[in-house]
């Protein structure tokens, strides 16, 4: 089987989710990596050197430079016309772009796998991960997004792949890029963090969410996440959510602060290795899932943990 | 301009999913059943946006089994003025969904759709970029702020590293995301009014579109179980443990 996995990138770096699909995509076959892009040959560069890839695509065009779908998408679809499956990270730009190109090659989408069973079968969280489904699909070429979590990240090294320039399809015309928000932090990436505290409505207000999870991640050289109502009341950015419709971590320890746990952020974590909860109620759902709970007013004992640390 | 606004029926969010025990799926039956949580946002935005003069008329669209007249019903009293029923007892899958979408949009000939980014019960998040893709139109997904003007749409974007803006030419393809606003509850005088607004039912049939599912689903299986561990005395204890785990000197 021939693959063809999307780099997830921002013009220089390639990111981590990339290799994670690379992993998915080598279960399947043949692993050519696209890194579409503008100014972008230091991603490919590094796209080459990962482990498993035997081929880098490079397409440069100041339409791909922010990854717009509409004008990806028929790139993709061009170069799927000898392949037979094509994956991208479950990201915010390969959720973007993924579905365009599925619908534009008449394939149903495999969203989100956790697995590959064989050639045409997959698993992939429903429900907010409450079920399991395993799932084969009829298509004649697979469309797939890779939950990032679910598969080992293929080494940054060892790979020798060529990088070959190929011809672009420009500028649909339908939209463009006006601008962009990123936050910006010192802290390691939510979705590659190996330590996370995560604080929740409990915290009452931006203040607080500073003086007193931010502390404790610097302690522990940990990600800051978010629960839903944290983001909703103004605590932090929108990137900072994880949970169903958030970000999806599995950190090898994750402390929930303040948090309820309910099942759309649980959706988000539970994959965790050690989960450890703060929380001043004794019957918070979190503490179902977590290893080791601890109950009491976070505004007390958060302080004295970050003290002793 | 039209809006039309893509609405699902789903188990209601603060059900707890339970897998049938023969692993066919997940049990629906006797289950509190709501208007997906992202479509009511998208039926929000699009009243606003009629409240301010940017549309002239909403109109919800649903596919699926007879009951999903429900959710179309509380779409109208939230302020829709009239609702399409592609009635079906098969589960059609996102992409069957976007085919029908398309053609009830090349009739109705709308200058946005808003669609919700992801059904919780599928948990796809497809339905609104195949949409884009077989119209030839641009798509703003995960919206979490919408304007128009003219005929151009800017819509600024949820993205992993923050936020994004970019600017579509109508006729747009949009998706919700939770943050774009808070949909309003429907009041008991536009509950009853909603009775008597108009509710077409079609078929898929009716459309000329093939909805057979492409993906088989052969297993539906409960997650690995967490079990509850213990709970620690004091902030002292916790430290130890995590001294233990490794995460702290
Ligand atoms: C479609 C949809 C999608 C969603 N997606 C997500 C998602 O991706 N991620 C997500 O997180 N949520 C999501 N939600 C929201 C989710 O349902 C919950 O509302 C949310 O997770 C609750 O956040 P919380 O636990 O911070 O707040 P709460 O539920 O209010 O919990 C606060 C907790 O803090 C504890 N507490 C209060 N004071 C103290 C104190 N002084 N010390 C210690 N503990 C204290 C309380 O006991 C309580 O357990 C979604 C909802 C919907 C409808
Ligand atoms: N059966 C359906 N009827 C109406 N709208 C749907 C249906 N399925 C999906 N949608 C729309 O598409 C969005 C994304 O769904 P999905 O791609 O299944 O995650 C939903 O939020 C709805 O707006």
């Amino acid at each position: 089987m021939k693959t063809l996995v999307l780099a997830d990138h921002d013009n220089k770096d390639l990111k981590d989710a990339t290799l994670a699909v690379v992993t998915a995509a080598g279960k399947l076959g043949d692993v050519t990596v696209l890194v579409a892009g503008n100014n972008c040959e230091s991603v490919a560069d590094q796209a080459a050197k990962v482990a498993g890839v035997s081929n880098v695509l490079l397409a440069e065009d100041a339409a791909y430079e922010h990854e717009l779908a509409e004008n990806v998408a028929p790139l993709i679809v061009n170069l799927m016309s000898d392949r037979d499956a094509f994956l991208a990270p479950s990201t915010s730009t390969g959720k973007n772009v993924a579905p365009r190109v599925a619908a534009l090659l008449d394939v149903m989408q495999i969203s989100d796998i956790l697995s590959v069973e064989s050639d045409d079968t997959f698993t992939r969280p429903i429900y907010a991960g409450n079920a399991i489904a395993t799932v084969q699909s009829s298509d004649a070429k697979k469309v797939i997004t890779v939950r990032g979590t679910a598969f080992e990240k293929a080494s940054r090294e060892g790979g020798s792949a060529s990088v070959e320039k190929i011809g672009t399809t420009g500028d649909a015309g339908l939209s463009s890029f006006v601008s962009a928000e990123l936050s910006k932090s010192e802290r390691p990436e939510l979705t590659s963090a190996k330590v996370i505290v995560s604080g929740g409505r409990a915290l009452q207000n931006g203040e607080n969410f500073h003086s007193i999870i931010e502390p404790l991640a610097d302690k522990l050289g940990a990600a800051v996440g978010a629960s839903r109502a944290a983001v909703d009341a103004g605590y932090v950015p929108n990137d900072y959510q994880v949970g169903q419709t958030g970000k999806i971590v599995a950190p090898e320890v994750y402390i929930a602060i303040g948090i309820s746990g309910a099942i759309q952020h649980l959706a988000g974590m539970k994959d965790s290795k050690t989960i450890i909860a703060i929380n001043k109620d004794e019957d918070a759902p979190i503490f179902q899932v977590a290893d080791i709970g601890l109950v009491g007013d976070l505004f007390k004992v958060v302080p004295e943990l970050t003290e002793k640390l | 301009m039209k809006i039309l606004v893509p609405v699902k029926r789903v188990i209601d969010y603060n059900v707890k999913p339970r897998v049938k025990p023969d692993g066919t799926g997940v049990d629906l039956s006797n289950v509190k059943m709501s208007m997906n949580p992202f479509d009511e946002i998208a039926v929000e935005e699009a009243i606003r946006l009629k409240e301010k003069g940017a549309a002239t008329e909403v109109v919800a669209v649903s596919v699926g089994p007879a009951k999903a007249q429900e959710t179309l019903r509380t779409a109208l009293a939230m302020g829709a003025d009239r609702a399409i029923l592609v009635q079906t007892d098969d589960e059609v899958e996102p992409l069957g969904v976007a085919k029908l979408l398309a053609k009830i949009a090349e009739e109705e000939g709308p200058g946005l759709v808003i669609l919700g980014k992801q059904a919780i019960d599928d948990d796809s998040n497809q339905t609104g970029q195949m949409l884009a893709a077989l119209m030839g139109r641009p798509q703003g997904t995960f919206a979490s702020k919408v304007e128009v003007s003219g005929d151009t749409v800017s819509v600024t974007r949820e993205v992993d590293g923050g936020l994004e803006t970019v600017s579509l030419k109508t006729p747009a393809i949009i998706t919700t995301d939770l943050r774009l606003n808070e949909p309003r509850y429907a009041s008991l005088p536009n509950i009853m009014k909603a009775k008597s607004k108009p509710l077409a039912t079609k078929t898929p049939a009716d459309y000329g579109v093939d909805v057979a599912p492409r993906l088989k689903t052969l297993k539906v299986a409960e997650p690995p179980k967490r079990q509850a561990g213990a709970k620690v005395a004091d902030v002292d204890e916790l430290v130890g443990k995590l001294k233990a785990l490794g995460v702290a000197k």
